[in-house]
């Protein structure tokens, strides 16, 4: 059974559809790229999955709970919406680190207060808090930053601020993570650690879903691929396929631009 | 010079009595404007359009009219237009007009140094501590609060130091603040009369205070320099 199953989601601002139409489904372990121009859409519907907007039509299933339907506003109750956002994690193309808080911090801060919520906090705070700060360190030291954890963000290159936001978003043990173009706001020396990365979890079998214009990158880490044009999936399949051998004419046309660059 | 000496006891004395005056609407006004203050930002970035134009509509005027002229009509408008002079007339009545003057005006300049924080935390922000789970109030206070405060530090800290030296200006209901105090002594005081000093002498107090201010608030400017 997939683990995310997305039906026909339909996204408007105002009078501008942004997305029609999507539909795409995920299995557990695997990687899923989307690629396609800026204003394609990508963006939006990373953000339909984390709740970050509301999509007009469509559903979102996963692992067989549906958690979002248009149609059925029980699913859209605020209290809730809060816990399903938990299925997915999300490292933003602008990291939006928080700038007061160490590397370590940032990783453990959310992991901290959900587990004040829990019922047996109280009598096991000091060993709650201990596990989540040592798996906090293991995150970061997975990053290849154990060095780095009592950095405060501006004290660290966008690289690494961006692996720890992935450690951060990791911190949670979500059941998808979503990429929205990680490397756009790096400079070209600092997108390779990034990559590799988000590289080695592919091959630790996180089920991922990667916006990107890292057209090799994605050929070579995703499992699966759509390239998305004007708000509509114009193509997806095997990633080799798709970039290699494209079918449709406007998959040619952007993949042939991105040669020429 | 020797003269001045002899004065100095009477003057000091009447001086800081004035001065204390001075400090307590001082404090009255922050303790009052920093939190209206918020309360008008919030009015001033409300969805429900009414709300938010007759918030802007009201810090327009507030901000765009003389402090001076504000405390002459919350003092006077109730006596003389309603007839029923509710402030009394004693140094207390005074100083509670004074106070609800100075706490409505600068309440209104909080509000926009409040604006300008909160819509200067990136909304990023906000939206990594939704994906992380957190509720609105743990956003609110974990990540956005701190942020605010740094941002809005430097130009509250301007504000502050303005307020010591506006508070010289209730002595136009007469007050009895340091500037009244030091007037005194050019008509006729405790046996000194046609003595000006004493009156340019209280601008010491106000230099050592927002001296002290200043390096306080300094300090609190660079406790939160850690972050960027």
């Amino acid at each position: 059974m997939a683990i995310l199953e997305v039906h026909n989601i339909e996204k408007h601002f105002g009078a501008t559809r942004v997305l029609e139409d999507i539909s795409f489904s995920l299995e557990q372990g695997q990687a899923l790229a989307i690629i396609g121009s800026s204003g394609s859409g990508k963006t939006t519907l990373l953000r339909c999955l984390n709740f970050l907007e509301t999509p007009d039509q469509g559903q979102i299933v996963v692992q067989g709970k549906t958690l979002f339907d248009a149609a059925d506003p029980d699913t859209q109750r605020e209290s809730e919406i809060r816990k399903k956002r938990l299925h997915f994690g999300m490292v933003f193309q602008s990291f939006n680190l928080f700038p007061q808080y160490t590397a370590l911090q940032n990783v453990t801060l959310a992991s901290q207060l959900l587990a004040k919520e829990q019922p047996d906090f109280k009598a096991n705070k000091a060993n709650i808090l201990a596990d989540i700060e040592v798996h906090g360190k293991e995150l970061l030291a997975q990053m290849g930053l154990a060095d780095r954890s009592g950095h405060y963000p501006h004290q660290l290159s966008g690289g690494q601020q961006q692996r720890v936001a992935i450690a951060r978003a990791l911190a949670l043990k979500p059941d998808i993570l979503c990429f929205d173009e990680p490397t756009s706001a790096l400079d070209p020396e600092l997108t390779g650690e990034v990559l590799k990365v988000i590289r080695s979890l592919a091959d630790q079998k996180t089920t991922m879903i990667i916006v990107t214009h890292e057209m090799a990158f994605a050929r070579d880490v995703a499992d699966q691929i759509i390239f998305m044009d004007g708000g509509v999936i114009v193509e997806q399949g095997d990633p080799h396929q798709v970039i290699e051998h494209p079918r449709e004419e406007r998959t040619k046309q952007f993949l042939a631009r991105y040669a020429e660059n | 010079m020797e003269l001045i000496l002899e004065q100095m006891p009477v003057v000091l004395h009447s001086l800081n009595i004035g001065f204390l005056q001075t400090l307590k609407l001082f404090f009255v006004t922050l303790i009052g404007a920093i939190p209206l203050g918020l309360i008008i930002a919030f009015g001033s970035m409300s969805r429900f359009s009414p709300l938010r134009w007759l918030t802007r509509l009201i810090v327009w005027v507030v901000r765009g009219t003389p402090l001076m002229i504000q405390l002459l009509i919350i003092y006077y408008f109730p006596g003389l237009v309603l007839k029923n002079n509710w402030w009394g007339s004693g140094e207390t009545g005074r100083f509670i007009a004074s106070a609800v003057a100075f706490i409505f005006n600068y309440a209104c300049y909080f509000s926009e140094i409040y604006r300008g924080g909160i819509q200067g935390v990136p909304k990023g922000q906000q939206e990594a501590g939704m994906v992380l789970g957190m509720t609105k109030s743990q956003i609110f206070f974990k990540v956005t609060l701190l942020q605010m405060i740094k941002r809005i530090v430097p130009p509250m800290s301007n504000e502050i130091i303005t307020l010591v030296k506006d508070t010289s200006l209730a002595r136009i209901i007469a007050l009895q603040e340091i500037i009244w105090a030091g007037q005194a002594f050019l008509k006729g005081s405790q046996g000194i009369s046609g003595a000006i000093w004493p009156l340019f002498f209280t601008a010491v107090y106000y230099l050592i205070f927002n001296g002290i201010l200043t390096v306080l608030l300094g300090r609190l400017e660079q406790k939160l320099d850690y972050f960027r």
